[in-house]
Parts: structure tokens; sequence; C-alpha cells
């Protein structure tokens, strides 16, 4: 029997190791799932300290929740972290036969310790003070009577360490192009060649998804990031600001005594803009007009469709 | 309280690993629970090992951790490579013998 300490001890770390594990195979994320399982390595263990093998167990910690769990938790980012498991079942009643499966086989292995003759037990303390202490007998069976399967496992890491490399590695297809030849494919294509505008000149909030302003005062798009625009996460530039931009105009222009340069533009950009608009806004109501007939055609279509359909349906149950 | 419970935490864990094996779809999961199956042997073997009074078992128990170790490198290699190819993590989309 062991002591009553030891008993607490087995009871709570149960507890976790149990529930880290039921965590992992329940929850829908996996990065959930890998801290669960770390959280059931460290129970493990401290069972193993508490059962005499010390080693084992800082090499427990170090190796499994040190490195291994930190290699899931790199490919998991790697992969992504978002990517929940599907809860679809593939195979019909394939979970179900699979928790029942596991039920049985569970009450299988339980009844078969609970039949093997275990009444007593010896403790690994003779064994340990044989050598003088835990790791030096672990030392000298390695060293003795294990060195072959020592030597092997030496070649088993080399191994996996070559194949992850292989497996991972990636050839490159194409020939890097230089920052030279990037400059000349810009020029050659008539693309932007100088630097991009900053974004957020005048922003209020977060800067990079505000346009900075042109020098005529229009918000220039190219400032803001590709991928926020693409996202529709662009900030219009506010009437608000646009107007307050507009008084500073006016007061330098009556301190001046003259119209500012792009007051000067401006009326000319407004008149400019406003053509454009009522000429967008008239072939907006002609396409949304456009879409009524055709959406009005599409419709008739489709009962004369659903009629054809039926009729077809109604001989076919005659006949 | 008997040393002999620690082989029951051992089956009890072994068989969730299996069941999680079996239920779950994403591969990265599914090592996971290959690994807890490694670790409730390895929870028996040092029980064993303590049962019997010599220190075999915690040797074997050793020699898992390295293998462990090993599996996983390769494995997450081949998961990380299948992601490339596939998009997908899901052991349900890895249905070709190829990349």
């Amino acid at each position: 029997m062991t002591s009553t300490g030891e008993a607490v001890q087995f009871w709570v770390l149960a507890v976790i190791a149990v529930g880290g594990a039921l965590g992992m195979v329940l929850m829908r994320k996996a990065v959930h799932s890998a801290l669960c399982l770390a959280a059931t390595m460290i129970a493990l263990a401290i069972c193993y300290m508490a059962q005499g093998a010390v080693f084992l167990g800082i090499v427990q910690i170090v190796v499994y929740t040190g490195a291994i769990m930190m290699l899931f938790l790199f490919v998991v980012m790697l992969v992504g972290v978002t990517s929940a498991d599907s809860v679809k079942e593939t195979l019909k009643g394939q979970r179900v036969a699979a928790v029942v499966g596991g039920i049985g086989f569970g009450v299988l292995l339980c009844a078969g310790i609970a039949n093997a003759k275990l009444r007593n037990f010896t403790g690994v303390g003779a064994a340990d003070q044989a050598s003088g202490g835990n790791v030096q007998g672990l030392a000298r069976l390695i060293f003795t009577q294990y060195v072959w399967a020592f030597e092997v496992t030496g070649a088993l890491l080399i191994t996996a360490a070559v194949g992850a490399m292989v497996l991972t590695h990636r050839e490159a297809t194409e020939v890097r192009q230089s920052q030279r030849e990037l400059a000349e494919q810009r020029v050659r294509l008539g693309q932007q060649v100088t630097p991009l505008p900053a974004p957020g000149v005048y922003a209020r909030h977060n800067a990079v998804d505000v346009p900075g302003l042109l020098p005529d005062g229009s918000p220039a798009e190219i400032s803001v990031n590709p991928t926020l625009r693409q996202r529709g996460q662009m900030r219009r530039v506010g009437t608000d600001l646009l107007r307050r931009m507009g008084d500073l105009e006016t007061g330098t222009a009556d301190w001046l005594g003259r119209k500012t340069p792009k007051q000067r533009a401006g009326t000319e950009l407004a008149q400019l803009e406003r053509a454009q608009d009522e000429l967008e806004r008239a072939q907006d109501e002609r396409d949304l007009h456009q879409d009524d007939l055709h959406q009005d055609e599409l419709r008739q279509e489709e009962l004369r469709e659903n009629e054809e359909n039926e009729l077809a349906e109604r001989e076919e149950e005659q006949q | 309280m008997s040393p002999v419970n620690y082989l029951y935490l051992a089956a009890l864990l072994f068989t969730i690993g299996a069941v999680g094996v079996l239920v779950r779809r994403n591969a990265i999961v599914l090592f996971m629970c290959v690994e807890l199956m490694l670790n409730a042997c390895n929870l028996a073997l040092v029980t064993f090992s303590r049962l019997h009074g010599n220190l075999d078992g915690q040797i074997i128990a050793f020699f898992t951790m390295v293998v462990a170790a090993a599996e996983v490198v390769v494995g997450l290699a081949i998961i990380v490579s299948v992601f490339r190819t596939r998009h997908s993590a899901s052991v349900d989309d890895t249905n070709l013998m190829k990349l």
C-alpha cells in the first residue's frame, strides 16, 4: 500500500489527466486541444516522479511539454489557428460506433488489469540503491544491457531529422527577381515608379485606413493598403473633414486677400465632378431599368418552364 | 491505495486517445491523440517497473519517448507538406496516394 499523501496526489492528478484528455478530444480548435494535452502531460510527469521515476518525470516535462507540444503549436500556427474540425460525419454512424467500441475496449483492459495478480509491489528503491540513484541506475542499464537499442535510437533520430528536412524542403521553381529587374519592369510597364503616397493625412482615427489627400483635396485611394481596399475597409474622408479643409482654405484666402490656387482649381474641379456625377447617375438609372426588364423576362421564362414541367408530370401520371 | 490504480488511469487515457483517433478529422489533433496513447503506455511501463522492482520498465519508457519524438517530427512535416498542396489539415481530403 502506498502512503495517503500519494493517494491524494493520485486522485487529483488523475482528474486533471482525464479531464485534459477528454478536453483534447472534445475541443473543436486545435490550439485548445494542444493546451489540454499539455496539462495531461504535466500531470503524468508528476505521476512518474511520484512513482520513483524522477529522471523520466523531468524528461517528460522537458521533451514532451517543452519540445513536442511547442512543435505542435508551431504547426498549428503554420496550418492556421482557426482551422476548426468539420462536424460533418463522412461515414454514417461512425462516431457512435467508435465511442461504443472505445468503451468496450476500456472495459476489456480494466477487466484484464483487475484479474492480474498484482496484490503486492516491490518499489524501485532497492534497484536505485544498487547503483547509487535513479539516474545512475538508468545509465548503467542504457550503456550495458540496452546499448545496442541506444545506438539504433541515434540512427532513428538522424533519419527523422533528415526526413523532416526532405519533406518540408521546397524547390524554387523560378529565379527570384532582383530589385533592379523589378524597377526596370515597373518603368517598362508604366506602373507607379515612385514610392506610394502615405495614407492618413488629416486623418482623425486610424490613419492607415483613411486615404491621404492630394494637393487638390481629392482622396488618393492608392495610399491605402491594397488589402484594406479589397476588404472594403477603406474609410471615406468625411464631408465634415473636407468642409473644415475648405474653411482652412477660405481663411488663407481671406488673409492673403486673393483666391488660393486650390480654390481656383477647386471651382473647375467641382464643375467637372458635378458633370461627371450627373452622367453616372443617368447611366445607373438606365442600368437599373434594364435590369428590371431583364428580371421580368427571366421570371416569365421561369413561369413558362414550370408550367411545361407540370404538364409533363401530369402526362406521365396519366400514362 | 494500490499502485494498480495507475494502470487503470493508463488504460483510461489509452482508451480516450484511441477513441479520439477514430472520431477526430483534423490531422494535428489525430497526432495529439496518438501522443496521448504513447503517454498512457509510458505510465503503464513506469508502474510495472515499480511493481516489479527493476528499472527495465523505465528504460523502455525512455525509448518510447525517443521514438515518439522522431515520429512527431516526421508526422508534422508530412502534415505541413500536405497542407501546402491541399490547403487543408483534414484527413478526409487526403484520399489520393500522392501529393
